[in-house]
């Protein structure tokens, strides 16, 4: 009996799975340089190369991948609490409209207009 | 893993069994357990700082695409591969630990300590450059002939990011210098490894906070 039934990896594994994380690096570098036709296409690319090497370093280097699944369940339930923090954080700054800057007159119509954000905030 | 208690070997001859413990396998396990819920931990603080950035690049994308490109691209990568090469070390040390190979442990232990010093060295080369040229955070910023104004926001998730991860690589090194000492007096062996396989997982953490800092910082495009 062997409570970490981790012997799977060996030296020619880790150095594989160093050999794929210096060439995601490279292909995340060049893929900077190129226009996919919008910023945010970029963006979610880098993200998406940075995670596939996250994934590698989690699975092999911190053995998830040949152990007992508790440890993996509570990465994944940290990471899941994090992707949510992020999402209601993104979604709220990119549903807002601008804040008008402080020096702005004040609003005209006091009632019936939508409440901006920076009405909200003069108020509290 | 049957807990019945029926250890294969007297208590005396298993020195680093806590008394609290009835096998060794099932202490390794929870110091596992109780490592991986301390790197959650870390997750959700930088989580914090992460959605700081996100919220301040979608209000001020132009800013930080500017800001980004006094950052020195080839540096960044340098320093992406110095940390994975030492992530593969500290592999390497925990996978000879387990097959009890101890003058190898060493060796990679101080291959992974040297691959720390370097990446903190050339962080060192960087930030002298951006205090040089004044590319400070929040009011401390004094680079001039900006095109677009808003740049000291970049700058202070620069600092504050790579400045905490900065904090973890020199906490690690005290860590993996620790481990060197008790590797060097024959602590360790194949049956009890626990506190280089712990450190690992706590390295290779590091490193994955970098490959995420890499592209926010230096890759902006």
């Amino acid at each position: 009996m062997s409570a970490t039934p981790q012997a799977e990896s060996g030296t020619r594994t880790y150095l594989c799975v160093l050999a794929v994380l210096l060439a995601l690096t490279a292909v995340t570098v060049l893929a900077a340089g190129v226009n996919f036709g919008a910023p945010s296409v970029n963006v979610v690319i880098a993200l998406a190369i940075a995670s596939l090497k996250g994934s590698l370093v989690a699975l092999y280097f911190m053995h998830l991948r040949h152990e007992r699944p508790m440890n993996a369940v509570i990465f994944l339930t940290g990471l899941a609490m994090l992707a949510i923090f992020l999402m209601f954080c993104f979604l709220d700054t990119a549903s807002r409209e601008p804040v008008a800057p402080s020096a702005a007159p004040a609003p005209q119509a006091a009632g019936g207009a939508r409440p901006t954000s920076a009405r909200i905030l003069r108020a509290s | 893993m049957s807990l019945s208690g029926t250890t294969a070997e007297p208590r005396a001859e298993q020195p680093f069994l806590q008394h609290h413990f009835a096998l060794p396998e099932q202490q390794a396990e929870a110091s596992k357990i109780g490592m991986w819920l301390f790197l959650v931990t870390e997750i959700l603080l930088f989580g914090g700082l992460f959605a700081g950035y996100g919220v301040m690049r979608m209000l001020h994308a132009e800013a930080f695409h500017q800001a980004h490109a006094h950052l020195d691209r080839a540096l960044g990568a340098l320093n992406t591969v110095v940390l994975l090469v030492s992530s593969f070390t500290m592999a390497m040390a925990v996978h000879s630990a387990r097959r009890g190979e101890r003058r190898r442990v060493v060796l990679f232990l101080l291959l992974t300590l040297t691959l720390a010093g370097v990446f903190l060295g050339v962080k060192y080369v960087e930030y002298s450059h951006k205090f040089r040229d004044g590319l400070l955070p929040g009011r401390f910023y004094a680079h001039r002939g900006d095109a677009t104004p808003g740049q000291f926001m970049f700058f202070s998730f620069y600092f504050l990011m790579t400045g905490l991860h900065g904090l973890h690589v020199a906490a690690g090194m005290v860590v993996i210098g620790w481990l060197l000492r008790r590797a060097l007096r024959g602590e360790f062996s194949a049956r009890y490894y626990t506190p280089v396989d712990l450190a690992g997982l706590y390295w290779h953490l590091v490193d994955m906070i970098w490959i995420y800092l890499f592209p926010m910082l230096y890759l902006i495009s």
